[in-house]
């Protein structure tokens, strides 16, 4: 007996220590994934500084990022039955469509994508030409009502995770009239499967226009797109019409309503509301034009809240003032896109653009040539309307403040929320975007619904999918689940263990990424250079550092080693990276810039790669360089660019592809160091 | 064990407050100095401590604000008083062994599922269904079906010491 309660004791004890891990394992899962989102923001500040300020001092400017950044228009696109022309080869033998649709095409569809099949890019490409026509005629608040059936299922983030839609529709039926869905936007991205489940959706949707609603989140937009996976997946399954079958996603991202209402009671939209947030103004505006403004001087000032884990990331780099990121008084202005210049396609279909609400504008710049005129406020409005919808997080107190631990959209206390729903006569938000470990999340005293369905989002094990049913009295019914990729299920410890060692890595990455830093930060508690500062210290420093708002002191043991006389070996932080990195023969300091930098440099250049062939010219390379040197902070003169460009080409084919890419950051601090 | 006794009473108490504080944080998600009541259990755990779940309601009646919120100024000194009494001292490690072999009463080297299954669900604090649940999906070998306890009681341990 007295065995069995010491044994009671020590298992509970256990549970304990494995839950603590758990818990701090989320913390940096989603620390250095907020920190992530921050750094795209800034860096699509830094091409609308170079829209403002660079390209009206440099003659040469505006072509030049025209050239980077014109997303390529082409003409065949334009043509309503260009897929037409594209021969489906005999044997073929994924599935075949037909529009209009039917349960048996998308039948098909579902069993080709179990069997990792890949639809035709023939019938992808007609796929998202139909659903683009349907979503024109969407209104952006699309309203519903359970009269119709008996329940309404709401789905939050996929992500690419097809194994989760596809144990959702058998949990809970495939869509049809009698099981309507709501799916709150974030389909793609991250995930190695966003194609399938954005062109499941799609099908459905059309199958099922008015029992199928899809809301749009921020991944479904261009430059997210670029830099967190989908772009590279769509490249990677069409290599033939890929870029065709982009711009065409481009299109239908663009059109995708903005929230659903359910029975005049539920609001539902991807992030959620702020102070401001006018839905009549959101259901007034085009939604497909609303891009290509500005970051408002609101979002770049931000005050740092408590809550606010990632505060601006300090570009150590960027000493050149001149092109950094930060000066905020050069993002305030907006441009419109101008109609002026003509563009190559003249078919009725507005020209593609790609509407970025997140702030990542991607500047259009056939209308820089001639300059446009500031834009009128209603276009910052709608832009600010449509971030904060699509990236706001809820937060437990009062007041609505700048999301600044995003970058983006804002943080909305209880009060917020109970004014719009009061407002509207409303009783119920339910809103995405923040991985929970249970799938969801009721916060604001019932007000608000969190509902995300990508179990196992940072790793394997990391968290539960969830969806929710609303019936006709609209109570909020939660399911879970978890997909299991291993026969054997792991265990709670085995998970726990492995979606910690993966965090660990991910931070030993960041402390690494920020080595120069880092020691600065010491400096001032360690004047012998003994190496060693108090554990208080060195908390101190990586907080002030990192940001990241993580409990530093719990996590030590797994980051840096203590002396006998329990002081931290601050240098021991930094020895976990080394051996998983291919960077031979490299300086510290540069492994610590390609480290940090390799996320924003992939997003570059995939974007002057635009037949996202891989592979960019040498031209194109000279004048990016010329670009984001100055953001990345290495000062170079033309000469020696055009010598780095000429050196970084080892195989003298006359293009440059990622690995020359980032091998030319080597070379330019040889160069630094030989001045 | 927890720290260097030579050191002075005061640093004694700086200590204590730190160790409370970083765990506290872990669980404090939205870093405004509260943990909901249910976390308190981890949190007295992970500090090393052994209460019961009896001790730890009474832990609970102490410092439960009236919105099931636990304040981190109501649980520091409470916390701290346990912790510098060495209240719920930890049991050692060889005594977890020697528990299991006392179970083990033909010195087997192992337990069936359902005799550890019986016997945590005796005494004042029987294992809930989902903690009987989780201890055998991790104390159970998968192929033989049984639980070799001094296998069980070293990943304990090891993980519990990191």
């Amino acid at each position: 007996m007295k065995a069995a309660i010491l044994i009671q004791g020590w298992y509970r004890r256990y549970m304990a220590r494995l839950e603590m891990r758990r818990r701090y394992t989320w913390s940096i899962f989603q620390s250095i994934e907020y920190a992530g989102e921050q750094d795209q923001l800034q860096l699509s500040s830094f091409f609308s500084f170079m829209l403002d300020n660079f390209t009206h001092l440099n003659g040469s400017g505006p072509d030049l990022i025209s050239q980077l950044l014109d997303p390529v228009v082409d003409p065949w696109l334009g043509r309503e039955t260009c897929y037409e022309l594209i021969p489906v080869a005999e044997s073929y033998s994924g599935p075949r469509i037909s529009f209009p649709l039917s349960v048996s095409h998308t039948n098909s569809l579902v069993n080709a994508f179990k069997e990792h099949q890949t639809l035709h890019a023939r019938y992808a490409l007609q796929l998202l030409w139909e659903t683009k026509k349907l979503l024109k005629q969407m209104p952006n608040i699309v309203h519903m009502s359970t009269s119709y059936a008996k329940e309404i299922t709401i789905c939050g983030d996929l992500h690419g995770h097809l194994d989760d839609l596809l144990l959702i529709f058998y949990k809970n039926g495939l869509p049809s009239a009698e099981t309507p869905y709501v799916f709150n936007g974030d389909f793609v991205d991250r995930g190695k499967q966003s194609t399938e489940v954005v062109l499941i959706l799609f099908a459905y949707l059309l199958l099922y226009p008015n029992h199928m609603h899809l809301n749009r989140g921020n991944h479904e937009d261009h430059i997210m797109n670029l830099r967190y996976g989908f772009t590279k997946e769509v490249m990677q399954k069409y290599k033939t019409h890929g870029r065709e079958i982009l711009q065409l996603f481009q299109d239908v991202f663009s059109l995708l309503p903005i929230a659903t209402v359910i029975d005049s009671k539920v609001l539902i939209v991807h992030g959620g509301i702020s102070d401001q947030t006018d839905l009549d103004f959101l259901n007034s505006i085009e939604r497909q034009k609303v891009h290509r403004t500005n970051i408002g001087p609101h979002y770049r000032r931000a005050v740092p809240r408590k809550r606010h884990r990632g505060l601006s990331r300090q570009d150590s780099g960027s000493s050149s003032s001149s092109s950094s990121s930060s000066s905020s008084s050069s993002l305030c202005s907006s441009r419109t896109p101008s109609c002026l210049s003509p563009r190559p396609c003249s078919s009725p279909p507005p020209p593609t653009v790609p509407f970025s609400v997140d702030g990542l504008q991607v500047p259009f710049l056939d209308s820089l040539a001639s300059l446009p005129p500031p834009s009128p406020p209603r276009v910052e409005r709608e832009w600010k309307q449509m971030v904060d919808v699509l990236w706001s997080d809820p937060k437990p107190q009062d007041g609505c403040t700048p999301n600044t631990f995003r970058g983006g959209g804002c943080y909305y206390g209880p009060d917020v929320t109970q004014r719009l729903l009061r407002h509207h006569g409303y009783q119920l938000l339910i809103r995405s975007h923040e991985c929970k470990q249970e799938g969801y999340e009721i916060c604001h005293g019932g007000n608000v619904i969190t509902i995300f369905s990508a179990s196992n989002y940072y790793e394997e094990g990391s968290n539960r999918g969830a969806y929710v049913k609303l019936g006709q009295d609209l109570l909020p019914r939660f399911y879970q689940y978890q997909v299991s990729r291993t026969t054997r299920k792991l265990t709670l410890t085995q998970r726990v263990r492995a979606a910690e060692g993966s965090a660990l890595r991910a931070l030993q990455e960041k402390l690494f990424s920020h080595r120069s830093e880092l020691l600065t930060g010491f400096l001032p508690f360690d004047h012998n250079n003994t190496g060693f500062v108090s554990v208080s210290e060195w908390a101190q420093v990586l907080e002030t550092v990192l940001r990241l708002d993580l409990p530093w002191r719990t996590l030590r043991p797994h980051l840096a080693r203590l002396a006998p006389d329990g002081s931290v070996e601050y240098l021991s932080c930094f020895d976990y990276m080394g051996p998983g990195l291919h960077l031979p023969q490299v300086t510290p300091n540069l492994a610590e810039t390609l480290v940090r930098y390799r996320t924003d440099l992939e997003l570059i250049f995939n974007i002057i790669d635009k037949d996202h062939s891989g592979l960019i010219s040498l031209d194109e390379f000279r004048h990016t360089w010329r670009l984001f040197s100055g953001h990345l902070g290495v000062a170079l003169d033309d000469g020696a660019i055009d010598a780095l460009a000429r050196s970084i080409d080892f195989n003298k084919d006359g293009s440059i592809d990622f690995t020359e890419f980032l091998e030319a950051f080597r070379v330019v601090h040889k160069l630094d160091k030989d001045h | 064990m927890l720290f260097p006794s030579a050191l002075g009473p005061e640093i004694l108490v700086t200590g204590v407050h730190k160790r409370i504080n970083d765990a506290f944080q872990v669980f404090d998600h939205d870093l405004n100095k509260t943990v909901d009541v249910r976390e308190i259990g981890a949190i007295v755990r992970s500090l090393g401590c052994f209460p019961t779940e009896a001790e730890l309601l009474d832990i609970i009646d102490e410092v439960e604000e009236p919105n099931g919120f636990i304040c981190f100024e109501r649980f520091l000194p409470t916390m701290s008083k346990i912790l510098m009494e060495n209240k719920f001292r930890p049991i050692p490690e060889d005594t977890l062994l020697k528990a299991f072999e006392v179970l083990d009463q033909q010195k087997k080297g192992h337990l069936e599922p359902n005799e550890l299954t019986e016997y945590m669900r005796q005494g004042d604090e029987p294992f809930t269904q989902l903690e009987m649940e989780e201890m055998l999906s991790s104390a159970v070998e998968p192929d033989s079906n049984l639980i070799y306890y001094k296998d069980f009681v070293n990943m304990m341990v090891l993980d519990g010491e990191r």
